[in-house]
Parts: structure tokens; C-alpha cells; sequence
């Protein structure tokens, strides 16, 4: 298959944790030590992104289904499956491109090195790991393991407050998954006990009479499957497509979507804290002050991409009922993240929490291309994340230079930057154009596709989430112009001096990412759009279904009625 | 080829300036950059003699979704080339290669000539990929890449607080229109599938009837085309200054003279009338949104002309006039004359590129003094800026004699003035009338601008005065090619633009409905309307006349009869105040206030009470603990989760 038959995907995700296995042997007694590690460390993230790139050169986005797919048993009668689409892809290519930078930006690490190494190197494959993933239950121990590296990444190199920070981030982000697994483990008793599921299996078995796998409840691509077929009741021999929609009230809370609409807020419970969105969003901030460089660079521009890529993954194709339900709940989470984080952004006194804000603000694009659960809404949804993982790594890199520089992140401490820092200053510049989404940077195709795809679900909610763009430029030059211009007050800063080798040398990939994408966005949509074209059709699918049983439905009442 | 040599010239130049003027050196970047503008300027005027109509393709931009399915966006990087471009690409690259040369002068001893010239051409390029998308989106990009080098270049003296401010209004005021502009830009492709330019068009008036039946957009039960227009006419009020949007322009003068002539003179403020002009064709169909540029536009002419009456600083009362001028291009578009309309965006371009310049050749003989109260018999001292801002000031006001010569301004604006009277729009007679009172206001205050600088006694600082020279070459020849521009733009393009020729020369580029004869009609206005602003020019003229030479002592003695009026105007009818008041401090105080009690005490409160009532205790007490403590808390989070899944995986699914 493809012509790469063996386990790329399996050698891929965990290169960086045998690198991180390997690194446990290094001794860290000093400082040519400490480089060592260093230097191994960014040789396995630079192995494993060319792993990427040899999975790129053989990666077809016009192939339907899962590609690299690999499978094997496990512990227990679970399954070991791997394997990407065009809307994974994008993300672990993502995360390979990202990681080296990440390593590079923490040169400056001088405690622990070892550790921090080892923790950022697991994070990689937790992080990789998320998005191969095709084994709901798998998926679920790459997701929540890799809060345990960004845990310790907080709370061991962390600022002053970094362990009610990095509490804060683990609670949340735990409380929030653990409805998440009571629905997985719901879903994978009842579609391994359904009748389709049974005939799923034989049918299986007879078009494959060697194989030695079979199909098992937990598989990504069976539960998707479960949720676009036909089922009947045994009880009442009623029919209904996917996860039960049909509606029942509990404890007086009507649930249109029923079941669905159950599974549907215990799965939204977790991805919303990632994403994360208004009003859960408030982990984020603290998480993003309180931690090193590295680890801000990664939760923004990956981590925080998890939540988004779940509801692409499992809310949208497994409950399109229950998600056209609550489509317009979303879409008011979505407006006010957008409103009321970039007015908060605009208060902000420290530099970090301004850019946390405004990523808040820049996820409620995405939630809002998400649910409008078109093609546009859906390709700006995805593009709006990659782009994000991007420009706000550029600018918490960015924030990290001057902070290692003045060791203080207070915006009223810098002005006048770019008298000393010229290059510094036209790199901020060109990161604040790309983040308030000027066209010609990555920032604009996401968020304009966004709004289109928005729109076309209502109008109104489009007019309300536009105005972020008034917003985001405020605060962005208000920013700029606090830091970069005027007059340099600061006696302490008389001496600083610009971007570093090696600074630039992180910076300027990131840099080159916003720009390219911006200018040729194909370069990623090509590589998703099939896989979004599909989804789209999906929904539109199992719209159009729900309405035909509504109808029927309708229909049934309506005789009732007029026979008695 | 020769679209991308205009076009990506100014741009290579732009890139090369700001990344290796150290290497290279100041003069190397300026030469090169005011080289490649200059060629595109070149190549500009023998496309617009050879008039093709055309498009051409450059590259794929964003698509969204399967090729040529339902549904599907698709946005090309591409030009479109006809008469409504080949007019602009002449203004633009025109007026910046002047503008490139002068700033060898001006900017002489600036110690980042680079970087300047660098967002010079930066801002070429972007102005030029706006007036030659085809499509909605790269116009759009074009728009805001103008707002960029425009926040760039006003800005350019960062360590000034004040220039700082006025960058980030103009940017962020933009912004508001552009909120509008991009909302047009999401319906336009919700309505027709497409965002270019010809098929939009084309589909306008099918789309408008089926799509009424669907209940309009926003579910106003308005006509779709008219919302849409609504919408884009926002962002040409933002761009191009008008009334409620005009704030940030006359702040926008903290930047270089230089600046000021090209960006917010003659080429990026009149990208809203092009705008209008480029979308006749939807415009046609939205009868009332004409109705409302027409107000909007008249209104604008008349403001900001009476604030110009009063202001001191030369380069702002030339910026109050830019703004009313912009009305006047607006209006015109309003009542349906969009050659008039264009016609004046031309000839503006020059004649108002001049005083810009001129202003700026004062400034720089008078050591960056900008008060006028501080000039006066300059003449003597600078003659040749005298004369050529002389001649500036004639264009504007549309001195002619009649019927035989007249300067720039007398055709354009006096075309714009008869159409105004002919047409059909429900607001037409309130711009005629508005028309010629603001071209009475005009004349009064060009007039007073030259006479209390160039005439009379030297006031202010007499060492500056005993020092004023005149300007380089570099910076005389500008004033020159552009006074040539100033006198004859007018008589020269009259017929092609507005008269018996015009259908030949803008072809397809502009629409007219089929009720709409105003360029036919207003050729035919009665005698008096087309001697209505010439009258209005002289009496302007006599009033600067009596109120600066004959009687000087007239504009002190109004001010203290009414204080209250002259506070108003000077305070340019407190529109910043205002905006302060109801925008720019509430949003502070609501961003403040969501921050601490929004996310700090309930969000935050709540959840924590609730779910993590123990927390705090928890991390005062770990706070105690040193960082080894974590890794113990983890191994138990590890330990924790590995059970829960073991714990599953046998027990749970067995």
C-alpha cells in the first residue's frame, strides 16, 4: 500500500519517545552536558520531521479513507490502529515542523535539562500520537498523557506561579475528559452489542475469509460508520440513524438529539476546555504566563489544536443531529469568546496573557467554522488552527526573547524597542499583521473562510464575530506600539540588543509559514480539502435524513391524530 | 508581462530596500525603488494609450472546496485591466514616482531612508494589486495592504507619541470599515457562488429577484443588493474618509509631507470612489444605497470644508480639503455620474498631490514649522513654490474663463456639479446646492492658505524666516510635471472622461441602468447651474481677498463675536471627543471589567468553588513543597491513569 507498507506511522510517533528513552542515559553533570543533550535531543525532533516529510512525499489527499493504516492487536482485546486523512496530516506535520523549534527556543534552559528534554521529546509522540490515532480508546491515552508532560513542562519550569497554574491546567483539562471517557466506553458497549455491529463483523469475515483482525467496536472508522447506518429499536422496532437521536426529556431538560445529545456534551465538555472556549478558557492564561517559552509555543500552537481536530473527528461525523442541535449554542460560546476575550486582551498588562486572550479569541473563529458545517466554514475551521499553531508560536517566541533579555513581561516595561532591536521589532510587526488576519498572511484565509462559512448558517452571528477584526487590531498595535515604539524609558533596557542566530532562526520558519500560507494557502487546503469535502457531504447527509424522519415523524402524529 | 513588471516592480523594490538596505546602502535602495516605480509609471501610461481590456491569470489564491462545484470558492490571483485600471495605474504609479523623487529631497537628512522608501513601494504595490484585482477578496487585500503601508508611513517617526496615536486610529479606524467591506464580501459570495468581479456582474440583477424571494440577507427583508452595497460603501467611507469614518485622516498628517500627497491625497483615499465606481454595476440596482452615498458624500464636501476655514496648520487644512474633495467624488457617484466621479479622482490626484508637495517644500524651507500664523510673505523667499502652489490653488478652486480655458478643477468639479443638478437621485438638489456652497468654502479657504503664506508680512520666528531657501531640484521637478498635470488634466481627458467620447473610452467598465442619462443630461443644465460654481470660485475668492489682504483684521473680530462657532469648527465639531466618549473608553472599561470580575471572580469563582473547592488549599500547600514534589505528583497521575485504563480495559469492556 502506498509503497510504504511497514509501520511508518508506528516509527514515526514514537521516535521522539525512544529518543527520550536514549536520552535518559546521558549524564548532566555540567555544561557541555547540559549541550549534549541538547543537541541530541534536536536531532531526533529534526529525524522525526523528516520522517514526516518522506510520509509527505507518499501521502495522496484524493484517496478516500485512512492512509499508512496499520493495525494490531493489543492488551486485552483491544486494538493497536494507526493511520491519517487530510485532516490529520496537516496537524502531525504540524507538530514535526513545530517541535525542533521548540527544542532550538529552549537553549536557555539551564535546569534539569535532561528532564525537560525527555519531557518534551514524550510530549512529541503524546502529540503525534493524538492525531494517528484510529482506536477511540487509544486516542483517549494520547490525549490525556500528554497533559502529564505539559503538567511537569508548567509546574517544574515554570515562572513564580507555576504550580497553581499547572493545577489549574490539569484539573480542567482532566475534569473535562473524564465525561468524555464515560461516553467513549457508552459508545464501544453499545455498538459492540448492536446487531449492525454483528453484521458488520460477518460481512467482514466474508469478504476477508484469511483475516485474522477482526473489526472491534472501538475502531474510529467503525463508530463512523455506526453513526451514518440504519438501526431498529428491539424493543419498539423503531428505526434511527447513528447514535440514538431520538428525543426524551430528563429531569425536565429536553434533549432533542437524546442520546446523541448526551454523548454530544460529554465529548464538547472536554474539547471545549481545549480549545479552549469562553467560558472555560480561563486555565489558559495562567498556563500560558506561568510557563517556559517552549511550552507556551507548543500549548498554543498544537495542544490547544486537539480540542478543535476532536470535534472535526468525533462530534461532527458521530452526532450531526445532536451538533446541529447545539449548533447555535456553539455559535453564541463562539461570538462572545470572540467579543468579550479580545476586550479582555485589550486590558491586559502582561504580554502573555494578552496573546493567551487573543488565542481564545482566535479559537472562537474556529468553533464558528466548525458548527456552520459547510465547506468553507469547515476548510477556514482547519485552516484557522494551522495557521494559529504558526503565528502564536511566533509570538510567544517572540515574547520569550525579550523576557530572557529582561526577564520581566509587564508591557509597560519595554517602549522603543526598535531603536536597539530593529529586526526584533519588524518580526513583532510582521507577527501582530498575521494575527489581527491581514490579507497576504495565513491569519486572513482562516478567518475570512470562517466567516464565509459562518454567514452561511446566519447571518447575524457573522456580523457579531466580524467585528473581532476591529478588536484584535486594537489591541495588537496598541500592543505594538507599547512595546516597539515611542521613546525607550526603560534605563534597564539602554543595552539590549537584538535577535540572536539562533532566535532568528526559530523565528523565521514560523515567519515563512504565515507569509507562504497566506499568499498560497493551497498548500494545506489542497491537502485537506477532499477529507473536508467529505465531511461536509456527511453532514449535509445526515441532515437531510433527520429532516426526512422528522417528516415521517410529523407524518405518524398527524395520522394519529385524525384517526382518533 | 507587462502587468507584472507595474504591479511586482514596486514590490522587488520594496523587499530589497527593507531587508538589504544595510548591504546595499541608502542610495542604492533609493535609486532602486524610485526606478521601478518610475518604470511602471512608464509602462502605466502606454497601457492606458493602448487601452486593452483584459484579464489576466497569475496564480491560484484560496478555494475552498471541489473545483466548479455548488458551493465552491474559488479566488484567483489575478488582474483585470480595463478602463476603470488603466485610470488609476496611470494616477497611482504617476503620482509615486513623483513622490519617490521628491523624497530624495525632503527625506535628505532622515537617518532611515531606507525603510522609508521601502513602504513607498510597498505601498505602490499594494495600491496597485487593489486597482487591478478582479475579484472582491484581492481587492481586498489590496485594501488592507494599503492600510498597512499607510499605518507604516504615518508612524515612520515612531519615537513621536503623537504619530504613533494617529497610526494606530487610522488603522484601527480602517478597520471599522473594513468590518463592513469584509461582510459585503461573505454575502456577495453567499448570494452568487463567486467573488469575481465579471461574474458577479453579470449575475447581479437574476440573483437580486430570486434572492428577495429567499428573504433578503439578515433577515431585514431588504433588497440583498442593497444591503451588499451598504455594506461596501462602509468600507469605502473608512478609506476614503467620509463623514462618522473621517477621523483618522486629518491625524494622518503627523506623517512625511511626502506621505501625505501620495497616500492620503491622491491615491489610497480615493480607493473608496473606486470602489463605487468598480461595483456600477451593483450600485445601479440599489437605488437607495445611492441615495446614501450621495448624502454621505455631499454632507463630507460640506464638513470638512467648513473645519478647513479655520484650522492653522497648513498641511491639516489641506487635509480637511482632501476630505471634502472626496465628497465631491462621492456625491458624483451618488447621483450616477461615475466618469464624473473618476474624472475628479484624476484631476484631484494632481492638482492636490501639488499642494501637498508645495505645502511640503514650505515646510522644509521653514525648518518644520507648520503653522501658517508663523508664515506670511514667503513669496519673496520661496518663489517657485509660491507660484507652482499658485497654480495648485487655481486648479482646485476651477479658475477658468469660461468657455474658453479652464484649470483642472474647473472641468471636473463643475461636471460634477452640473450632474449633480441633472439627476434623477431623490438627494440630487441637495448635493447641487451643497456642491456650490462648499466650492464657495473651498475657494475661501485655498485662497487663505496661499495669502497668509505667501503674502503679506513675515510672521513668528524671524531666524527661521531669514533662513528659508528653496527647495532642491529633486523636489522642484515634482512640483513642476505636476503643475503641467494641474492645468491641463482637465481639458486634456474632458472628452474622453465625461463628454462625447466617454462611452468609446470606459466601454464595459461602467455600468448605467437603463433610467440613468445623467452624464447625457447634464451637458444640457441651464445656463445658471453651469455658471453656479464659477460664481461660487470668485466669491470665494473675493472673501479671502477682503477677510486676508484688503480688511485682516475681519477674521479676528468674527472670531470674538462668536466664540462658540469658532471653538466647534476648530474643534472639528468634536467628533474625536465624542468617539472617545462613546467607544474608545467604554470599550477599556468593559475589557477591564470582563477581565477582573468576568474571568476572575465568577468564571473563575464559580469554578472553582465548585469544582476544585479543595485547590487552593492544595497548591498553598504544595506551593510550600519544592519542584521534586511534582515529579512525585505526576508518577501518581501516571500510576493513576495506567490503573484506570487496566482497570477498564479488563473490567470495563471484559
Amino acid at each position: 500500500m502506498d509503497g510504504l507498507d511497514y509501520r511508518w506511522l508506528t516509527f514515526l510517533t514514537f521516535l521522539p519517545l525512544v529518543g527520550a528513552g536514549l536520552t535518559l542515559l546521558f549524564s548532566e553533570r555540567n555544561e557541555s552536558d547540559q549541550l549534549q543533550i541538547k543537541r541530541f535531543a534536536l536531532g531526533v525532533t529534526v529525524i522525526t520531521f523528516l520522517t514526516s516529510l518522506i510520509l509527505l512525499a507518499y501521502f495522496d489527499p484524493s484517496k478516500e479513507g485512512y492512509q499508512f493504516v496499520e493495525e494490531s492487536k493489543w492488551v486485552a482485546g483491544l486494538t493497536y490502529k494507526l493511520g491519517v486523512d487530510g485532516l490529520s496530516f496537516p496537524f502531525v506535520l504540524l507538530t514535526t515542523f513545530l517541535t525542533p523549534l521548540v527544542i532550538l527556543a529552549s537553549w536557555s534552559v539551564t535546569s534539569r535539562v535532561k528532564e525537560y528534554m525527555i519531557a518534551f521529546l514524550a510530549l512529541e509522540t503524546l502529540m503525534i500520537g493524538v492525531f494517528v490515532s484510529l482506536d477511540i480508546v487509544l486516542f483517549y491515552l494520547f490525549f490525556e498523557g500528554g497533559l502529564i508532560p505539559m503538567f511537569l513542562i508548567i509546574g517544574v519550569w515554570g515562572g513564580k506561579d507555576r504550580v497553581y497554574a499547572s493545577f489549574k491546567f490539569f484539573l480542567y483539562t482532566l475534569l473535562g475528559s473524564v465525561l468524555m471517557l464515560v461516553a467513549m466506553l457508552w459508545m464501544i458497549s453499545t455498538v459492540g452489542d448492536s446487531a449492525w455491529f454483528k453484521t458488520f463483523v460477518d460481512a467482514y469475515k466474508a469478504a476477508n475469509p484469511d483475516a485474522t483482525l477482526l473489526p472491534v467496536a472501538s475502531d474510529i472508522t467503525v463508530l463512523t460508520e455506526y453513526a451514518s447506518a440504519a438501526h431498529k429499536d428491539p424493543a419498539t422496532g423503531q428505526s434511527f440513524i447513528g447514535f440514538d437521536p431520538r428525543s426524551f426529556s430528563f429531569l425536565g431538560i429536553y434533549l432533542p438529539a437524546g442520546v446523541q445529545s448526551l454523548l454530544w456534551l460529554a465529548f464538547f465538555a472536554s474539547f471545549a476546555v481545549k480549545m479552549p472556549m469562553w467560558p472555560v478558557h480561563t486555565w489558559l492564561p495562567d498556563a500560558h504566563v506561568q510557563a517556559p517559552t517552549a511550552g507556551s509555543m507548543v500549548l498554543a500552537a498544537i495542544l490547544l489544536k486537539m480540542g478543535g481536530y476532536g470535534l472535526l473527528r468525533f462530534s461532527l461525523p458521530m452526532f450531526p443531529q445532536a451538533s446541529a442541535d447545539f449548533a447555535n449554542f456553539v455559535f453564541v460560546l463562539s461570538v462572545v469568546a470572540i467579543i468579550y476575550t479580545s476586550l479582555v486582551a485589550l486590558a491586559q498588562e502582561d504580554m502573555k496573557k494578552l496573546i493567551a486572550y487573543s488565542s481564545v479569541a482566535h479559537m472562537g473563529y474556529v468553533t464558528l467554522g466548525i458548527f456552520a458545517g459547510n465547506q468553507q466554514g469547515i476548510d477556514g475551521a482547519v485552516f484557522q488552527m494551522i495557521s494559529h499553531g504558526f503565528i502564536s508560536a511566533g509570538l510567544f517566541m517572540l515574547v520569550g526573547v525579550i523576557y530572557e533579555r529582561a526577564h520581566t513581561r509587564e508591557i509597560s516595561a519595554f517602549g522603543g524597542l526598535a531603536e536597539r532591536m530593529p529586526i526584533y521589532a519588524a518580526l513583532l510587526m510582521l507577527f501582530a499583521m498575521a494575527n489581527v488576519g491581514l490579507p497576504g498572511t495565513s491569519g486572513f484565509v482562516g478567518e475570512i473562510l470562517a466567516l464565509m462559512g459562518a454567514f452561511q448558517a446566519s447571518h447575524w452571528v457573522a456580523f457579531a464575530a466580524t467585528s473581532g477584526v476591529i478588536l484584535s487590531a486594537a489591541y495588537m498595535l496598541t500592543l505594538y506600539r507599547r512595546v516597539a515604539l515611542g521613546e525607550m524609558t526603560n534605563k534597564a533596557l539602554e543595552t539590549i540588543n537584538d535577535m540572536t542566530a539562533r532566535e532568528k532562526l526559530i523565528t523565521a520558519p514560523l515567519a515563512a509559514g504565515a507569509i507562504i500560507l497566506g499568499v498560497y494557502p493551497s498548500l494545506a487546503t489542497d491537502m485537506f480539502g477532499p477529507t473536508t469535502a467529505r465531511l461536509v457531504a456527511g453532514v449535509e447527509r445526515a441532515e437531510a435524513e433527520a429532516k426526512k424522519a422528522d417528516a415521517a415523524l410529523e407524518k405518524r402524529s398527524v395520522e394519529l391524530v385524525s384517526t382518533k | 508581462m507587462i502587468y507584472q513588471l507595474i504591479v511586482f516592480g514596486p514590490l522587488v523594490g520594496a523587499l530589497v530596500a527593507g531587508l538589504f538596505t544595510r548591504s546595499i546602502g541608502d542610495r542604492a535602495a533609493q535609486v532602486l525603488t524610485t526606478s521601478l516605480v518610475a518604470m511602471a509609471a512608464l509602462l502605466s501610461w502606454w497601457v492606458f494609450l493602448q487601452a486593452p481590456t483584459e484579464t489576466v491569470e497569475i496564480a491560484r489564491w484560496i478555494q475552498s472546496g471541489p473545483d466548479q462545484t455548488e458551493g465552491s470558492l474559488l479566488v484567483n490571483w489575478s488582474f483585470k485591466i480595463d478602463a476603470l485600471t488603466r485610470t488609476m495605474l496611470i494616477v497611482v504609479t504617476s503620482v509615486s514616482a513623483l513622490v519617490h523623487l521628491y523624497s530624495f529631497g525632503y527625506m535628505d537628512e532622515d537617518p532611515h531612508k531606507g525603510r522609508f522608501f521601502a513602504y513607498l513601494s510597498l505601498f505602490t504595490f499594494a495600491m496597485l494589486m487593489l486597482v487591478t484585482a478582479d475579484n472582491f477578496l484581492q481587492m481586498f487585500f489590496g485594501w488592507e495592504g494599503v492600510g498597512l503601508a499607510s499605518y507604516l508611513l504615518i508612524g515612520f517617526w515612531w519615537k513621536k507619541p503623537t504619530a504613533n496615536a494617529a497610526a494606530i486610529k487610522a488603522f484601527v479606524v480602517n478597520r471599522v470599515g473594513d468590518f463592513g467591506y469584509a461582510l459585503g464580501i461573505v454575502a456577495i459570495f453567499l448570494m452568487f457562488d463567486t467573488l469575481d468581479f465579471a461574474e458577479v456582474f453579470e449575475q447581479a440583477k437574476a440573483k437580486q429577484a430570486a434572492t428577495m424571494e429567499a428573504g433578503g440577507l439578515f433577515g431585514l427583508g431588504v433588497d440583498p443588493i442593497t444591503v451588499i452595497c451598504f455594506l461596501l460603501f462602509i468600507g469605502a467611507m473608512g478609506k476614503s474618509a467620509q463623514l462618522f469614518l473621517h477621523t483618522w485622516l486629518p491625524d494622518a498628517m503627523e506623517g512625511p509631507t511626502p506621505v501625505s500627497a501620495l497616500i492620503h491625497a491622491a491615491t489610497m483615499v480615493t480607493a473608496g470612489v473606486f470602489l463605487v465606481c468598480r461595483c456600477s454595476p451593483l450600485f445601479e440596482l440599489a437605488p437607495s444605497a445611492l441615495h446614501f452615498v450621495t448624502i454621505i458624500g455631499a454632507t463630507t464636501a460640506l464638513f470638512a470644508a467648513t473645519i478647513g476655514l479655520v484650522q492653522h496648520d497648513i498641511k491639516r487644512v489641506i487635509a480637511y480639503s482632501t476630505c471634502s474633495q472626496l465628497g465631491y467624488m462621492f456625491f458624483a457617484a451618488g447621483v450616477g455620474a461615475y466618469e464624473a466621479a473618476m474624472f475628479h479622482l484624476l484631476t484631484h490626484a494632481f492638482f492636490k498631490a501639488l499642494l501637498f508637495l508645495g505645502a511640503g517644500s514650505v515646510i522644509h524651507a521653514m525648518h518644520h514649522e507648520q503653522d501658517m500664523r508663523n508664515y506670511g510673505g514667503l513669496l519673496k523667499k520661496i518663489p517657485l513654490t509660491g507660484w507652482t502652489m499658485f497654480i495648485g490653488t487655481l486648479a482646485i478652486t476651477g479658475a477658468a474663463i469660461p468657455g474658453v480655458f479652464g484649470l483642472a478643477g474647473y472641468y471636473s468639479k463643475d461636471m460634477i456639479i452640473e450632474a449633480a443638478f441633472a439627476s434623477h437621485n431623490g438627494a440630487h438638489m441637495y448635493a447641487f446646492w451643497i456642491g456650490v456652497i462648499a466650492a464657495v468654502l473651498t475657494s475661501f479657504y485655498s485662497w487663505r492658505l496661499w495669502f497668509k503664506t505667501f503674502l503679506g508680512k513675515p510672521r513668528g520666528d524671524m531666524a527661521t524666516h531669514s533662513h528659508a531657501h528653496e527647495s532642491p531640484l529633486v523636489m522642484m521637478i515634482p512640483l513642476y510635471v505636476l503643475s503641467i498635470g494641474a492645468v491641463l488634466a482637465g481639458v486634456v481627458f474632458y472628452d474622453q472622461f465625461v463628454h462625447e467620447g466617454a462611452k468609446a473610452f470606459w466601454g464595459e467598465a461602467i455600468v448605467h441602468g437603463d433610467k440613468n442619462h445623467v452624464l447625457h443630461d447634464a451637458h444640457g443644465v441651464p445656463k445658471w447651474v453651469k455658471l453656479a460654481p464659477f460664481a461660487a470660485m470668485l466669491l470665494g475668492l473675493a472673501g479671502a481677498v477682503l477677510f486676508y489682504i484688503l480688511a485682516p483684521g475681519i477674521p479676528n473680530a468674527l472670531a470674538r463675536r462668536h466664540p462658540g462657532l469658532l471653538a466647534f469648527l476648530e474643534n472639528k465639531w468634536y467628533f474625536d471627543e465624542l468617539y472617545n466618549f462613546i467607544f474608545v473608553r467604554p470599550a477599556r472599561w468593559i475589557g477591564r471589567t470582563l477581565w477582573r470580575r468576568g474571568d476572575g471572580a465568577m468564571i473563575d469563582g464559580a469554578i472553582n468553588g465548585v469544582a476544585m473547592g479543595a485547590a487552593p488549599a492544595v497548591s498553598a500547600a504544595v506551593r510550600k513543597a519544592q519542584s521534586g514534589f511534582i515529579f512525585r505528583y505526576a508518577s501518581v497521575m501516571i500510576f493513576g491513569i495506567v490503573a484506570l485504563v487496566t482497570w477498564i480495559v479488563l473490567g470495563g469492556l471484559g
